[in-house]
């Protein structure tokens, strides 16, 4: 994984991360018998009900699956903003199942990077700024924010709309935004919850292309949809039914995976 | 995050919800504002009666009949009769007996009209002797005031302050002019300068006569020796209190009275009745801060009202924040300086209507107000804090949101 493909990133702006992950190749998501239940009252939902998953470093995996079969539960759990009620969850070979409140907001920021269905944009802030905010929680300085931010909305082909506001953007420039903004912090993880749900046909081919050339420069990325176009893009994909795994559906060998080939 | 990046996002904030944050920033200066002048007029009053009492004479000890052990009026008072002399007066000028007293000046007074030609006037008519110029701190405007010899000869001359003298005269020179006081005619002699009025009597209206003149010819009755008041100058502020042991053993003794509690005459200082002005101001003061708090307290209350609302309406911000890496602590950093940069502002607006306020009613209301330096910086102080106090429960709130259920929530 990531040893193997640093040298011929180029294309990158940096690869802080990605240099920084140790030696022995661990995959990047090791989920094992990941349960989750919804309490509320004498009520009790098992969402997740024994979800075993493994992601190497590169890989592209779509899910897939009906609604209320789990798909969003099991993103939370992956990005870190909920923790299972049972089994254990390994990112990047650390174990973040059992880890407190200030503990998984570190990891969110340096490790993941997050695409909702919503956008999830600051209307009040500028593009650029909202591309440039996980950078603020890293602790990176001002100058050098505003550097990366550019670089990344340059990257996702909005570079010249750096100053604008989401409300003088439309849907599709919305989300390269978004895209633009998980990017920036060069996480090990791309999550993406329909990403092209809220969005028109063009606009989310558009979209769909650009996580395409993430994943060509090496980036591991999850990607939720109902739609089975956009399931056809992945690598891999994995159907969730009544909140357990029904299949793992191969869309190409590991061999051609992009990871393992040099590119320019 | 710094907290230079921190207060960045805080004023971010506040300015997108600019209806929102000048309202709560109303509440604070309002409040900041009131207490300034509320406390202000309080202090006002109060260095308007300091000023006034020592204008009165600062070295003063009084005189008067009457225990201050016993209930006012049934040792001293007894009907008209009181227990101060003429002579108690004169043994007291002795500088053998009381080293520390420089001046006496025995009195009596009583309310009198006086007629001269068309005009007339009621007025205070006070006997007295030649020191009662010096020990009242008065100067004289016109004329003379009255000498050692009108008061042995009881002459029949009158010397007027000021309104007196204008009410009765007009714009006529009143020095060499007769006036009437019950029957009795008396030359003016002299115009004193004004010196105001007190909250109890108006300095500026009255009509001196020496004593002796007072008790044979206007007041009559039975005992002409007896006086109202005795007022004794001390040599100088620092014996006061020796003059004031002088007096009090000399009295006793001349009125052959063993046991002090015993006494039948009270001698009090300005230094008292400054006290007793002071302290029933401060209570007044206190009242109308404690009001003035209050509405600082309800202004603290909006800033907590807004947060609120805010920790409500940017539910999916915090949760949207907390996704992309902030922690709890930082969310709830974030809104405490909100909340505190809220109350800055309106500290400090507060404090500039303070100013304003003090300069533009003293002439409308006819008081004073006076402003302090740490009033002002405890102004702008106690609006940080009741931002602070006020925004911690919202800010805590706004940290404890789980991020799913925040970026759920629409
Ligand atoms: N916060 C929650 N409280 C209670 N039940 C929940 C909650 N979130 C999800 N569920 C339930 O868990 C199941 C899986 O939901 P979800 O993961 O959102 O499915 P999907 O994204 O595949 O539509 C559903 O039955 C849903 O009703
Ligand atoms: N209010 C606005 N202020 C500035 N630029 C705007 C505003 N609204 C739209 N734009 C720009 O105009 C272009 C067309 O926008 P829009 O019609 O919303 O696109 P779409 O065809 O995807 O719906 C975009 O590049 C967008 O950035
Ligand atoms: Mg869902
Ligand atoms: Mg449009």
């Amino acid at each position: 994984m990531s040893a193997a493909q640093d040298p011929v990133d180029a294309g990158e702006p940096t690869g802080l991360l990605v240099d920084a992950l140790p030696a022995p190749v661990v995959p990047v998501i090791e989920l094992d018998d990941v349960r989750k239940t919804y309490r509320s009252g004498e009520l009790a939902v098992d969402a997740l009900r024994g979800v075993s998953l493994v992601v190497e470093g590169g890989e592209y995996v779509a899910v897939m699956g009906p609604s209320g079969s789990g798909k969003s539960t099991l993103m939370h759990i992956l990005g870190c903003l909920d923790v299972p009620t049972s089994g254990t969850y390994r990112l990047a070979g650390e174990a973040v199942d059992r880890m407190g409140e200030e503990e998984l907001a570190h990891v969110r920021n340096r490790r993941i990077g997050f695409v909702f269905q919503q956008f999830n944009l600051l209307p009040s802030l500028s593009a650029l700024d909202n591309v440039a905010l996980p950078l603020v929680y890293a602790d990176v300085e001002r100058s050098r924010r505003t550097e990366r931010a550019r670089a990344s909305l340059e990257r996702v082909g909005l570079g010249n709309r750096l100053t604008h506001r989401p409300g003088e953007l439309s849907g599709g420039q919305q989300q390269r935004v978004a895209v633009a903004r998980a990017l920036v912090t060069e996480p090990d993880l791309i999550l993406a919850d329909e990403p092209t749900g809220n969005l028109d046909s063009t606009s989310a081919s558009d979209v769909m292309a650009l996580i395409g050339e993430v994943h060509a420069s090496g980036r591991t990325v999850v990607l939720i949809t109902h739609d089975r176009d956009v399931a056809e893009a992945a690598e891999r994909t994995v159907h969730l039914l009544d909140g357990q795994v029904s299949s793992t559906g191969v869309a190409g060998t590991p061999a051609n995976r992009p990871g393992g080939e040099p590119r320019g | 995050m710094t907290w230079l990046e921190t207060l960045r996002t805080g004023g971010r904030a506040i300015l997108t919800h600019r209806l929102r944050s000048s309202l709560t920033v109303l509440g604070i200066l309002i409040g900041i504002a009131a207490v300034m002048l509320t406390v202000g007029l309080g202090e006002g009053a109060q260095q308007q009666v300091n000023a006034e009492v020592s204008s009165l004479g600062s070295n003063l000890l009084i005189v008067s009949p009457g225990s201050s052990t016993s209930t006012a009026g049934v040792r001293g008072g007894l009907g008209s009769a009181s227990t101060l002399t003429v002579q108690d007066a004169d043994a007291l000028e002795s500088h053998v007996v009381a080293p520390d007293v420089a001046a006496v000046a025995p009195t009596v007074s009583r309310s009198e009209t006086l007629v001269a030609g068309t005009a007339t006037w009621t007025t205070t008519v006070v006997g007295t002797t030649p020191s009662w110029l010096g020990v009242r701190a008065r100067t004289v405007a016109e004329g003379r005031f009255l000498t050692a010899a009108d008061v042995r000869t009881g002459a029949a001359v009158t010397v007027l302050a000021p309104t007196t003298a204008q009410e009765l005269f007009g714009l006529r020179d009143p020095v060499g002019q007769t006036v009437d006081v019950g029957g009795t005619p008396l030359t003016v002699v002299g115009v004193l300068t004004s010196a105001g009025s007190t909250a109890t009597s108006n300095l500026d209206d009255q009509a001196i006569v020496p004593i002796t003149t007072a008790a044979r010819s206007i007041f009559g009755g039975t005992s002409r020796d007896q006086v109202q008041e005795i007022l004794l100058e001390a040599t100088s502020p620092s014996t006061l209190s020796a003059a004031y042991q002088e007096a009090d053993t000399e009295l006793l003794a001349l009125h052959g009275i063993t046991t002090p509690a015993a006494a039948d005459f009270t001698i009090s200082s300005q230094q008292q009745l400054l006290t007793t002005a002071s302290s029933v101001d401060r209570t007044l003061t206190v009242l109308l801060g404690g009001i003035a708090a209050i509405s600082l307290l309800v202004g603290g209350i909006g800033v907590m009202n807004i947060m609120l609302v805010s920790v409500t309406e940017r539910v999916r911000e915090i949760g949207l924040r907390k996704a992309l890496g902030a922690t709890p602590a930082l969310i709830r950093k974030q809104f405490l300086v909100e909340a505190s940069l809220l109350g800055l502002v309106g500290g400090v607006l507060g404090v500039v209507l303070g100013i304003v306020g003090s300069v533009v009613l003293p002439p409308l209301v006819h008081d004073p107000i006076a402003l302090s330096a740490s009033a002002t910086a405890g102004s702008i102080g106690v609006a940080v804090v009741l931002g602070i106090a006020f925004g911690v429960y919202p800010a805590s709130r706004a940290a404890r949101l789980a991020p799913i259920d925040a970026l759920r929530s629409e």
